[in-house]
């Protein structure tokens, strides 16, 4: 028998777990555990430069890996920091650990110093939280806290520790729970034999069929499966932006992804189709613009590992509540063997499916003459073939994120790492470095803009201390793009508060860290830096690209309309 | 339509909150509600009726079974079921109208559980309709104050709802 206090439970069980990384700040309530970090060597602890960033570098790694991040910040200010990166994890259900310490237990309630009801202040964004109430509790409420953060839909869990639950002269006996049991919490763990079967029976019989499959399929490890379904049937399919990567982009088959800057053909393929099956996709605004004007003609079926996305906002005719894997390997048992009912009607689809393909091909943005400043597709495009599609991308959030999605063409799931749902400035360059410390032989890039990017900058910090070479694409049109094109379409190109007047000579202020930075204006310069940010790949890259202001992300669906109602440039639509 | 959705949930502190908190959150609305422990000290009993069509019920009772602390839940209102709950109320009794009250609560099946000179706190259960129908009766001799527990319920026959 083992006697611990709790600040070295919380140790030894982060050990024990087999996290290796953890990212943090120390305050006052947090100390004993930083204390207890500081006395072992097996869990490394990352000093970010704010809080915010360790819930994003955590978001990261658990996006790259499937396995839950941990973080660890103080009470007050140090947890509501995190609030962001933690809404930010529960809106894509990334599984994250937040540990928050919090004032004695005795001044709880006081308006102590560093006092806040984090639990309170987080109840709607995670999806369960604990307060220890005894340091003898701490092993089986961890265990608890990265059960329900890593299985079912995932999403982050907050542990909220008073400083008197990690005092070192208490201690009590540790042993390392394997398992944990809530009689409430049973995640399903197959789909219905039965709706399986009436789903593949609508599948075969489609004329216009599309899969639509979102992150679930990236979160419940379906890739393989679904690449095998889909290949299997022949059918068309096209991903949520979380979905990016579950089905290899550069195959015939894969339409792009779909939506508000969806791909052409991918919106026009849903509003025309007969039946969609969609997998681990939550049929979010963003998607299906108007729900009422929403796929008119088609049957939906809808696989889902939470019951409460079924049916949410678009009504489902064969619901499926099940893991993604399960389900689709149960649909290719079954259609195995299977002739689809109606191959010349699938081919006429196909033909027609080409058509809106060639419709737009060519046609998706007009690249730069020789002395007119860049486009950003076209630095887009770049990258893409400077790093061969295989590198990790992660973005902010605006037009450079768009066009990213839209330009680099993913083969692998878990490589574009973005904040979909809640839409964070200032996730990607902590999530890279968040990244790059667990994939050191990988390429990691950050697109950003240089909105989004001040938000996070000061993690350069951060990754000069722990030597983190991420590579940093700055896509610097010196206004807030996304806001300037709404501004344009919208309110008559009046741009309030969209333009930055007074932006840092970005060389200097990388190069005060003792980084590169590369200032980028034309086609050549830009090849010539790109090769010249891969050719190390551990050291941080800053690569400021000046790219036109005026340019706008299309498609772009019409507000209110269908989903082929699109703005397709500043002069067409559909 | 009103739905009375019953909950057995852990006896945990925070559990109540996340329950409101998800009805405030999703922007769901809370007609009643009343919360006690059960039988077996480690499970509450939560009933809250509400409003909605088919398909808020419907998302109302996934976010509540997605709570991790609700253990099972029912909506009493698919089946029989009884409802009840419970109404204190002082009225005023003076005059003509002592006598009055009293008849009245006889009719109701309701018990004066308190006297004053002036007034008496009147005692009543049923469903929420013969509730509303005496403080209805009372208004003309004057209601002084009303304090009701929220409906309580539970499914008629053979059903159970337990662990």
């Amino acid at each position: 028998m083992e006697l611990l206090s709790g600040a070295d439970m919380i140790a030894r069980f982060l050990q024990d777990e087999g996290v290796e990384y953890i990212y943090g700040y120390p305050g006052g309530a947090a100390l004993h555990i930083y204390d207890a970090l500081f006395r072992q060597d097996k869990v490394k602890h990352i000093l970010v430069r704010h809080e915010q960033a360790a819930t994003h570098a955590a978001d990261g790694y658990a996006r790259a890996s499937g396995k839950p991040g941990v973080v660890l910040v103080t009470s007050g200010p140090g947890a509501t920091n995190a609030v962001t990166g933690i809404a930010t994890a529960y809106m894509d259900s990334i599984p994250m650990v937040v540990l928050c310490g919090q004032v004695m237990s005795h001044l709880i309630g006081d308006d102590a110093f560093q006092e806040t009801d984090i639990i309170g202040v987080t109840r709607p964004i995670v999806k369960h939280s604990f307060s220890i109430r005894h340091p003898s509790e701490i092993p089986e409420v961890l265990k608890k806290a990265f059960y329900l953060a890593s299985t079912g839909r995932p999403g982050p869990v907050v542990v909220d520790i008073p400083k008197d639950m990690t005092a070192p002269t208490e201690r009590y006996e540790y042993v390392y729970p394997k398992k944990v049991k809530l009689r409430s919490y049973n995640p399903v763990t197959r789909g219905h034999t039965g709706q399986i079967k009436k789903a593949v029976e609508l599948m075969l019989k489609a004329k216009r069929p599309v899969f639509y499959t979102g992150g679930g399929v990236v979160t419940g490890n379906a890739s393989e499966a679904l690449t095998d379904l889909v290949q299997r049937l022949g059918f068309p399919i096209t991903t949520t932006l979380m979905g990016i990567g579950s089905y290899p982009q550069g195959d015939r088959q894969c339409l792009g992804w779909l939506g508000m800057h969806g791909s052409y053909e991918s919106n026009m393929v849903m509003h025309h189709s007969d039946l969609v099956i969609a997998i681990g996709a939550r049929f979010d605004d963003r998607v299906t613009n108007n729900t009422s004007k929403f796929c008119p003609t088609a049957k939906i079926i809808h696989v889902d590992i939470d019951p409460s996305s079924v049916s949410k906002t678009v009504r489902a005719d064969v619901p499926i509540v099940g893991p993604a894997q399960g389900v689709i390997n149960e649909m290719i048992s079954l259609v195995q063997g299977k002739e689809i009912a109606h191959p010349e009607a699938l081919a006429e689809w196909w033909e027609k499916i080409d058509g809106w393909r060639e419709e737009r091909h060519g046609k998706l943005y007009e690249p730069s003459q020789p002395g007119e400043q860049l486009k950003p597709q076209e630095v887009i495009e770049a990258l893409y073939k400077a790093t061969r599609g295989e590198a990790f991308i992660t973005t902010d959030v605006g037009q450079h994120q768009m066009f990213a999605a839209q330009y680099y063409k993913f083969a692998k799931p878990n490589r574009f790492i973005t904040s979909g749902g809640l839409g964070t400035m200032g996730f990607g360059f902590p999530a890279a470095m968040g990244i790059k410390l667990n994939y050191p032989d990988d390429q990691v890039i950050c697109v950003t803009g240089e909105g989004s990017f001040q938000m996070m900058m000061q993690e350069l910090s951060t990754c000069k201390q722990y030597g983190v070479g991420v590579k940093i694409v700055n896509l610097n049109n010196a206004s807030l793009g996304m806001v300037r094109q709404w501004q344009d379409l919208n309110y008559k190109s009046r741009h309030a508060h969209s333009y930055m007047e007074s932006l840092p000579d970005f060389q200097k202020l990388i190069e005060s860290y003792g980084f590169t930075a590369l200032r980028v204006e034309t086609k050549e310069e830009l090849e010539s830096a790109l090769e010249r940010t891969f050719a190390d790949k551990d050291e941080l890259v800053f690569l400021d690209v000046y790219v036109d202001p005026r340019e706008h992300v299309y498609p772009m669906q019409v507000p209110l309309g269908s989903m082929r109602d699109m703005l397709l440039s500043k002069t067409e639509r559909t | 339509m009103r739905h009375i959705i019953s909950i057995l949930m852990e006896n945990e502190p925070g559990a109540l909150s996340r329950v409101v908190g998800l009805f405030a959150q999703r922007n769901y609305n809370i007609e009643t509600l009343n919360v006690a422990p059960t039988d077996d000290p480690t499970l509450s009993r939560l009933t809250v009726t509400t409003i909605g069509d088919d398909r808020v019920i419907e998302q109302i009772t996934k976010h509540l079974n997605k709570l991790i602390d609700v253990v099972k839940l029912v909506d009493l209102t698919e089946g029989n079921h009884i409802e009840r709950e419970l109404m204190l109320v002082k009225v005023k009794a003076l005059g003509a109208a002592r006598d009055e009250v009293k008849r009245t609560a006889d009719i109701f099946r309701a018990q004066i559980v308190d006297v004053t000179p002036s007034l008496y706190t009147v005692q009543i259960t049923g469903d929420a309709g013969k509730l509303d129908a005496f403080l209805q009766a009372m208004a003309p001799v004057g209601v002084l104050e009303v304090a009701r527990t929220g409906v309580s319920g539970i499914a008629r026959g053979d059903k159970v709802l337990s662990l």
